[in-house]
């Protein structure tokens, strides 16, 4: 490894200003970029594989977005309802995603996911047990049986820590604060292969260059190109532009799953999620003339198990075998879309959302022990004590269930060498996503990405893919280009208009003719930004990191938007008020999206979904 | 219900720095990190801010105010009077990089030289049991989000940066004692703790408690727990006494000290 | 070299805090008290007259084994030769497991060694080893000092049932000395069962409580006191100067015990 000494041995930070102008340059056999579950559980495999690893993040280590998942990893170990196992979660995962996902990662996913978990507490993560001292499971909107493994409200950073402990423990390279700009191509022989990466330090502003054969992009999502979302500001869409730019291709764009339980209220926070657990552990929803509405909601599909009385619905918590979930547990597409009808309709809340409910229908006692860090988000946020009223509630951008198109079980993309896991690759979900399947997604892949990179990396030999020099010129010009702008506009404003027009535009009811403004804003933004200007100079410049970011964020935009467009039908995350029912001839494809020749937009391809054999299409088959 | 806040910022590096005035528009319910966000939007775009999660979840926003080591996504503006100003620094237990920026490797360095969860074999069936009693407590210290604030405030190192080598600090002190308190856990790190993590250098003022975002009972749920089981492996007669005439605790069976 | 958060890393600010709230009240408070505290508890154990006055003995003197007046030795009087207070004779043991008292270590390196002096502000000694060497590193002995208090608080509560009497040492009645020390005693039990030694010996120790139902039991309780220790601390600190003061007030004839019945 050619770490130079003057590195911190830790994070990496080179805090010599005077070498700004130098460039840092390591070999490594897998980069993995992105150091939330995906990655560090790529990192990890790839290291016990043999691999020389590095894992290289845009924030500090151990605060990706994994941090934030709440309600727990999903499962079928069987803890608490021995009649659970792989099959019955894969059916789950399948309708959830309306039958549009890839089938054989929700089989992979079903299948090895409890081993995935199993190996977290061998790591030292310390789950809820049950009575008898297993891990205890809960209940989740999709999920026939209880099955999610969690950490009170906090799992994702359970997840995290276990992970990034153990990253430690085995002396993986972390690379903090070092954002990845552009990757590396070997072009010849026909075939691009990937022979590197290339990123600044955050805090210096030096760029650093990976020499790798392999790189697992592991970024995660792209919900800060809508304005009321529930993630971060690193959820630019990093990894998506970076696997276009190289070649590969997207899948499910189309696809944004919108969260139904996000705050409203106060302002400043809106957008932030209500973990689901409110609901999976009692809470209800209400509108503003106090009815329990979901009951009028409850689409065909789910109707045979589904409770249409209340009565049975609240039977079920205690008694699950004999009594159908009720219909707040439907899946996230369906009750987002319902809170939405209500909320237009007029029902709403003073704050413009609805209430969730769990003060008149927990105990105090049981709300606290149970959804600790609701309490506290609540009180410390809103000044809201959510033992005593009810919270209120709407629909906020959470998870994309679109990403990089990718081999069921090596994760690898349409490019030699480059892999994608977590959120940040598409398929596993479908149409939508069950809640909890994202953790367990993040590890099963996660693992056989760090593993198949690893095998294709020590394939290689000495014959390795090679950097061409005018290509890190050329990506250290792109880099740099925002600061050469004379009297452009700063990217904060450029930003926070796209915000506000995807969320207006593409946001979770869609027609044609605002999908058709959506791109006509989009290409408005592009020209801004070709010609936006940041202020000051290359060390810790957010301006400067924005600009970057943004590029990303305008191409993924547009790829949301173009599928959207041309995808007529209804169905789960993606809802046309123009074509409002599922179409049968659309549900048998998934739309594909590439970078255009000239590399300054996207366009679409239809794709016929995989073929599902018939072993498992047994389980689909109405009884 | 918008009103003018006052603002003074800390900028600069290294090489020096100092509290910049601004004035800037903020409205009900919102926290310290809107406020600099808006600085940063529309007055001074390089400011440079850590942050990620805007939710207290991440720990990355730990700066300090009023001279209080806080969150800044967890600080809301209504706990000030509206005409005060407020003071916003980056921790100063740390090398400072940039505006409120601090590099917190030290943090990450101590995390690694501490040796890792040691689990027996699982159970036949491949699965562990633990009882829910036997977890909580390591539960609670599996709360920190990493924010430092605590290893930011703890005088130990805070007024004394030669200390730096020998003191791992609170946050590490919640590992050592998670880790003594594992039901599973096949190491004995008391040695450890006192020697090279250098508990013995907490006198237990407290600090730590005070700061911590996610209310961890730092000082008297870990630290003095850990003290007391270090007095139990180092200083106590009768302990050691009962040791030699085997008349020991079966509950720390099946343990193997670890040292440096 | 100028270090700490004057430090060449450090991002350059001159004043030793930002904190403009009144922190050093806290400090200031604790260590006007407890040096009020000091002079008279030092003043009454050296006095060695007044701490009898029938039926009740003064706290400092309990056990009173020196050469004490009539009536105050209920475990008669080994060191009836040593020629100072008898208070000195026992002090010892209280006044070692309150100075070695993680709660009171707390309190006085804040106020007294300005150690810090309060969170976020800069300390004024420029070198600092903790609790790792002699003659701090004694602290660790707690323990032991907690097994003395356990007596110390058993003799106390026999002093408190003593009180049940009359001055002619006729059972059944009480006084206002009696009501004090009996409030003086539970502030006492309080204090010594919430104390962080005895959380961990009764079960703090421990690495699976599933396997110890009782003394898990028993570990709830005393964290659930455990949390106001600092509070008893005070609370009983008082509440002993108070009764040995009620006792010399007595037994110099300035006021007159209230009798309930
Ligand atoms: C509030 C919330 C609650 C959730 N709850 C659940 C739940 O209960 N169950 C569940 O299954 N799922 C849940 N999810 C979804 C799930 O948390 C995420 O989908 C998942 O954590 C994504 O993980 P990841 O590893 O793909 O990416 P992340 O954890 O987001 O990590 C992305 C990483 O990539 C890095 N990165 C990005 N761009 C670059 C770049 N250009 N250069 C270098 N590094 C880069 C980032 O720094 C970061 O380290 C929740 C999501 C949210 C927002
Ligand atoms: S209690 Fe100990 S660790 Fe915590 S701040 Fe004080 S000295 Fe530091
Ligand atoms: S213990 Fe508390 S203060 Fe310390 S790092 Fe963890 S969360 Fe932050
Ligand atoms: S931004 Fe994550 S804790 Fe403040
Ligand atoms: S008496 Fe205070 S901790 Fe023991």
């Amino acid at each position: 490894m050619s770490t130079p000494n003057d590195r911190h041995p830790m994070t990496g930070n080179e805090m010599s200003g005077s070498a700004e102008g130098g460039m840092e340059r390591h070999q490594y056999d897998v980069v993995v970029v992105g150091a939330g579950g995906a990655g560090l559980r790529a990192a990890i495999a790839a290291q016990d594989a043999g691999a020389r690893t590095a894992i290289v993040c845009k924030s500090l280590l151990g605060k990706a977005h994994t941090v934030m998942a709440e309600g727990g990893i999903a499962a079928s170990m069987g803890n608490v309802y021995p009649e659970d196992n792989w099959e019955v979660h894969f059916r789950d995962t399948m309708r959830g995603g309306k039958m549009l996902n890839n089938w054989r990662m929700a089989q992979l996913h079903a299948q090895e996911a409890p081993e995935r978990v199993m190996e977290l507490e061998d790591w030292g993560a310390l789950f809820d047990r049950t009575d008898d001292g297993l891990i205890s499971q809960r209940d989740f909107g999709g999920h026939k049986y209880a099955r999610l493994a969690h950490v009170g409200d906090r799992t994702g950073l359970e997840m995290i820590r276990t992970l990034q402990q153990r990253a430690v423990a085995l002396g993986i390279d972390v690379f903090m604060e070092c954002t990845i700009t552009d990757l590396m191509l070997d072009k010849g022989a026909g075939e691009s292969k990937v022979s590197g990466a290339f990123g600044y330090w955050r805090e210096t502003g030096r760029f650093v260059m990976f020499e790798t054969p392999t790189v697992i992009l592991a970024t995660g999502g792209i919900g800060k190109s809508f304005k009321v979302t529930s993630n971060s500001w690193e959820y630019t869409g990093d990894g998506h532009a970076l696997a276009m730019r190289a070649g590969a291709s997207l899948i499910n764009m189309e696809f944004v799953q919108f969260h139904p339980t996000g705050m409203v209220w106060p302002p400043s926070v809106k957008g932030l999620l209500v973990t689901e657990s409110v609901r999976g552990d009692g809470g209800i929803l209400k509108n503003s003339e106090g009815k329990r509405f979901m009951f009028d909601y409850i689409p065909e599909f789910f109707k045979s198990e589904t409770a249409d009385t209340v009565e049975e619905a609240d039977r079920w918590y205690d008694d699950k075998k004999n009594n159908r979930r009720p219909p707040e547990l439907l899946p996230r597409d369906e009750v987002a879309r319902a809170i939405n009808s209500e909320i237009k309709a007029g029902r709403g809340t003073p704050h413009g959302g609805i209430y969730l409910d769990i003060a008149s229908r927990r105990s105090p006692e049981f709300i606290r022990k149970r959804l600790p860090s609701m309490y506290h988000q609540f009180k410390e946020l809103a000044d809201v004590d959510i033992t005593a009223e009810p919270m209120e509630i709407g629909p906020t951008c959470h998870y994309v269930m679109g990403g990089v198109e990718v081999d069921a079980d090596t994760q690898q993309s349409a490019v030699t060498g480059l892999y994608a896991v977590g959120e940040c690759s598409g398929g596993m979900h479908g149409s939508n996503r069950l809640g909890g399947n994202s953790l367990g997604d993040l590890l099963v892949f996660g693992k056989r990405a760090g593993e198949a990179a690893t095998a294709y990396a020590t394939s290689l030999g000495s014959d390795r893919p090679k950097v061409v020099e005018a290509d890190v010129k050329a990506a250290e010009v792109s880099a740099l280009a925002p600061f050469e702008v004379e009297g452009g506009e700063n990217p904060y404003s450029i930003q926070s208009d796209l915000q506000e027009s995807m969320n207006d535009l593409v946001g979770i009811i869609r027609t044609a003719p605002e999908l058709e403004q959506s791109l006509r804003e989009i290409a408005a933004f592009k020209e801004r930004a070709a010609a936006m200007k940041v202020e000051g100079h290359r060390q810790y410049n957010p301006g400067w990191h924005l600009a970057l970011d943004l590029r990303n964020m305008l191409i993924v935009s547009e790829s949301i938007a173009k599928a959207a467009l041309a995808r007529e039908e209804s169905r789960g995350g993606h809802t046309r008020d123009d074509f409002p029912g599922p179409d049968a001839v659309w549900g048998t494809k998934n739309l594909v999206v590439n970078l255009d020749a000239d590399g300054t937009g996207v366009e679409l391809t239809e794709k016929p979904l995989p073929e599902m054999p018939d072993e498992l299409k047994k389980y689909f088959e109405s009884k | 219900m918008g009103y003018q806040l006052k603002m003074r910022v800390w900028r600069g590096d290294q090489s020096g720095g100092d509290l910049g005035d601004y004035t800037v528009e903020v409205s009900e319910g919102e926290v310290v990190l809107d406020a600099l966000h808006r600085v940063q939007a529309t007055q001074a775009g390089d400011l440079a801010i850590r942050w990620n999660c805007k939710a207290g979840k991440c720990g990355s926003c730990s700066a300090e105010i009023n001279g209080k080591p806080r969150l800044l996504c967890m600080t809301r503006l209504s706990d000030f009077d509206e005409g005060e100003t407020i003071t916003v620094t980056p921790m100063r237990s740390f090398p400072v990089i940039r505006d409120l920026v601090t590099d917190v490797s030290f943090n990450y360095e101590k995390a690694r030289e501490l040796p890792s969860f040691a689990p027996p074999p699982r159970d036949k069936d491949n699965k562990r049991r633990m009882a829910q009693v036997d977890v909580e407590r390591g539960q609670e210290f599996r709360k920190c989000i990493e924010c430092f604030l605590c290893q930011n405030v703890c005088h130990v190192v805070r007024d004394h940066e030669e200390n730096k080598p020998a003191f791992a600090g609170p946050r590490l002190f919640l590992r050592y004692a998670e880790l003594d308190m594992h039901p599973l856990d096949t190491h004995d790190r008391r040695e450890l703790a006192q020697g090279a993590a250098g508990l013995g250098m907490c006198n237990i003022t407290k600090c730590c408690t005070e700061v911590c975002p996610e209310g961890i009972k730092i000082t008297d749920n870990a630290i003095i727990p850990m003290k007391e089981r270090v007095v139990d492996r180092k200083y106590d007669p009768l302990v050691w006494l009962g040791n030699k005439i085997g008349l020991r605790t079966k509950d720390n069976e099946g343990r193997t000290e670890v040292v440096e | 070299m100028t270090t700490g958060v004057h430090g060449p890393t450090r991002a350059r600010i001159d004043e030793k805090t930002l904190r403009p709230d009144r922190w050093w009240l806290s400090p200031l408070a604790t260590f006007v008290v407890f040096s009020g505290f000091v002079v008279f508890a030092t003043v009454r154990a050296f006095m060695g007259v007044d701490y009898y006055a029938s039926p009740y003995l003064s706290p400092f003197y309990s056990p009173c084994l020196g050469d004490c007046v009539e009536g105050a030795s209920d475990f008669g009087q080994p060191f009836q030769a040593w020629p100072l207070s008898a208070a000195l004779l026992i002090l010892v043991f209280p006044l070692g497991f309150r100075m070695t008292c993680y709660y009171y270590r707390k309190a006085y390196y804040r106020a007294f060694w300005l150690s810090p002096p309060a969170c976020a502000v800069a300390e004024p000694k420029t070198k600092y080893t903790g609790e790792t060497r002699f003659p701090l590193l004694i602290q660790n002995v707690h323990r032991y000092f907690w097994y003395a208090a356990i007596l110390v608080g058993l003799i106390l509560t026999y002093d408190v049932v003593l009180a049940f009497r009359n001055e002619d040492h006729e059972w059944g009645h009480m006084g206002l000395g009696t009501l004090l020390m009996l409030i003086n005693v539970v502030l006492i039990w309080l204090y010594t069962l919430s104390c962080h030694s005895c959380r961990h010996t009764v079960g703090g120790r421990l690495r699976h409580f599933s396997k110890h139902p009782v003394r898990y039991k028993l570990w709830t309780w005393v964290s659930k006191l455990n949390v106001n220790h600092g509070r008893y601390a005070w609370y009983s600190l008082f509440s002993v100067a108070i009764v040995d003061f009620y006792i010399y007030l007595l037994a110099t004839g300035t006021i007159e015990d209230v009798k309930f019945f």
